[in-house]
């Protein structure tokens, strides 16, 4: 009973939150956008940028995206760049929804998970923040209406730096 | 079920609902908010029960999420059963349901209650399930407890209904699903029933053989044990082809203190055609055994303890198949993601192996019956059941 | 019943170890597709539930729930 227990509140203390802080270097990597351009990570340094896994099929990516195209709008001058990184198998299927609800950011295409694994995406959508010197951040989980709150406080704490 | 039993249930029921709370898992996603406003029918062996049932289920703040469903039955039965003691008859039950489904920490809690009326039976329900996700979400277990309370009334000849008895009815569920590829997903469900009280039908009947000279056959109440445990395993298994289209395989088992043991075995196909519309077509076969007191003519009055004589209760099976289509409307509606129709069409034939057409034992107009008491055909039926349905996803 | 609780402590251990899921959260697209739901519309499936226990003398273990899309 006592190893029940113990057992128990060890796991307590094991939860995945929704936003964590990260530290490191944001891992690099080159992806191809709707328009068939290649896209590289570290050509971004010097701005903060906020990499964001989604996928058509996802009900909180879907929901979450006009409001990521008003942050990306509202953002964008003062040196934010957001990169929508695709995970559907078919790029079909995203083009099919981006037609119904176009975006403005930059969308890149990885269809293969490569970024995800490289990433170690974990839940969809996933949000990460990488600062102008290319660190990673912060980690947003998920998306609830409201959350995008946290994504702005985040940009904005990064671009006065 | 003797009272030992059901404490040791009830311990590892609260044993695996402290192991659910005590884990850490990720969250689930509540059902999604929709309106449905369904036709539904069913005409077979001399019974048509149709009407509508309206289902609204509204979300708030990705927390909460609450239903309710407003079903009626029109009846106008003029079965076997009642075609053997009785006569033709209609009725009207009226059913509600509510529910709800909380999204707490790191797990589904659903409630929900239903009041079924009609003239001659209440019933209330209430219950109760928690569900949660392991592993990343591949898997997920479900526990649900319900229980009903039944007032079984009789309607008489003056247009009144007396109380016959009432039955609670309890049911302990378990359910595990897992995702086994990204295409592949597995779900094992247990169900125990237990029934007390009043558990047969008021109006039904047994047939006997009487005594030489008191005619040719007779009528008496039947006699139904005051309980009625049964314990239900299902498997379920969902796999996505290369195309877009899915095939589900469905088996279950059954049996119960009754003596009566079913296993019924289904499979489905569902295809998506271009975006816009679904279409299934699925066969299921079931089959199942008799209760230990049910006899289709017993030897003579009073015969054993407990007698039955309802064809459910026989040993039968039912093969069926059936056709579905849904429809996603092109126009779009303000509020709404998107509404679409659907159709469904299911024929069932019922073949009974030990129970018999009394009818035909009957003579009527001064001619002799076709058959002799106890050597009618067995009776076999077929019926049609349709639901058509609007549904909106706001 | 030793059994099923040694079954669930795994899985409740399962927030500790370091046993990652196979099937990725963005690899749940076929999934998350309405077709691949056991329960597509719960009006219509009450419904058949209902003939079906009407009808027949067994009842129980008739739905299936669960199997997320990694979503949220």
């Amino acid at each position: 009973m006592k190893r029940i227990t113990a057992l128990i509140f060890a796991c307590l203390f094991s939860l995945s939150l929704q936003a964590k802080e990260l530290s490191g270097p944001a891992p690099d990597f080159t992806l191809t956008n709707l328009d068939g351009e290649k896209v590289k990570l570290s050509d971004l340094k010097g701005q903060v940028v906020m990499i964001n896994f989604w996928a058509s099929w996802c009900g909180p990516c879907r929901q979450e995206m006009p409001l990521l195209n008003d942050i990306y709008a509202g953002y964008k001058k003062a040196g934010f760049v957001l990169l929508g990184v695709n995970l559907d198998e078919s790029a079909d299927d995203a083009k099919a929804f981006l037609k119904k609800t176009p975006v403005n950011f930059p969308v890149l295409l990885d269809s293969q998970g490569k970024v995800a694994d490289l990433y170690k995406n974990q839940a969809m959508p996933s949000s990460y923040f990488v600062d102008r010197k290319g660190n990673l951040v912060h980690l947003h989980q998920g998306y609830k209406p409201g959350e995008e709150a946290e994504y702005k406080r985040v940009i904005k704490k990064l671009l006065a730096q | 079920m003797a009272a030992a039993d059901m404490a040791k249930k009830l311990s590892a029921f609260i044993a695996v609902l402290a192991i659910l709370f005590a884990s850490g898992a990720h969250a689930l996603v509540l059902p999604e908010d929709r309106a449905d406003v369904m036709y539904h029918a069913y005409d077979g062996g001399g019974v048509t029960v149709d009407g509508p049932s309206v289902l609204v289920r509204k979300g708030y703040k990705e927390k909460v999420s609450a239903y309710a469903n407003y079903y009626q039955d029109m009846v106008s039965s003029a079965s076997i059963d009642v075609l053997t003691s009785g006569s033709k008859y209609s009725e009207e039950r009226t059913e509600y349901s509510v529910g709800m489904d909380y999204l707490a920490d790191r797990a589904l809690i659903s409630l929900g209650y239903t009041n079924s009326s009609e003239s001659d039976y209440e019933a209330k329900t209430v219950s109760f399930g928690i569900s949660q996700d392991f592993f990343g979400d591949m898997t997920t277990l479900a526990l649900g407890y319900s229980r009903g309370d039944d007032e079984v009334l009789k309607n008489q000849d003056d247009g009144a209904s007396l109380k016959m008895g009432d039955a609670q009815r309890q049911r302990y569920s378990l359910g595990l699903s897992q995702i086994l590829t990204r295409s592949w997903i597995v779900s094992l469900s247990a169900e125990t029933v237990v029934d007390d009280g009043f558990l047969r039908n008021p109006y039904r009947q047994i047939r006997y053989l009487p005594q030489p000279g008191e005619g040719d056959i007779a009528f008496a109440e039947e006699a139904y044990p005051e309980t009625r445990n049964s314990d239900a395993f299902a498997i379920r298994t969902m796999y996505y082809l290369p195309y877009r289209a899915s095939i589900r395989l469905e088996a279950r088992t059954f049996s119960d203190s009754w003596g009566i043991k079913a296993e019924n075995y289904e499979l489905r196909y569902t295809h998506s055609v271009r975006s816009r519309m679904i279409f299934e077509i699925k066969a299921r076969t079931y089959s199942q055994t008799q209760a230990d007191f049910y006899q289709d003519l017993f030897p003579y009055e009073n015969a054993f303890e407990f007698m039955g004589r309802d064809k459910e209760l026989s040993t039968y099976s039912v093969n069926s198949f059936g056709l579905g289509l849904t429809y996603e409307f092109g126009y779009k509606l303000p509020f709404a993601k998107k509404h679409s129709a659907s159709f469904y069409w299911d024929f069932m034939r019922f073949d009974y192996e030990n129970f018999r057409n009394a009818l035909l034992s009957r003579g009527g107009d001064g001619q002799p019956a076709e058959y002799r008491i106890g050597e009618e055909p067995t009776y076999a039926f077929e019926a049609n059941v349709i639901r058509l349905f609007y549904t909106v996803n706001y | 019943m030793r059994l099923i609780c040694v079954v669930l402590l795994a899985l409740a251990g399962s927030g500790c170890s370091s046993l990652q899921p196979w099937v990725k959260p963005y690899e749940r697209g076929q999934l998350a597709d309405p077709i691949m739901a056991f329960d597509r519309d719960p009006v219509a499936t009450k419904y058949l539930m209902h003939v079906y226990e009407a009808r027949e003398a067994a009842r129980g273990a008739e739905g299936g729930a669960g199997g997320g899309c990694g979503c949220g």
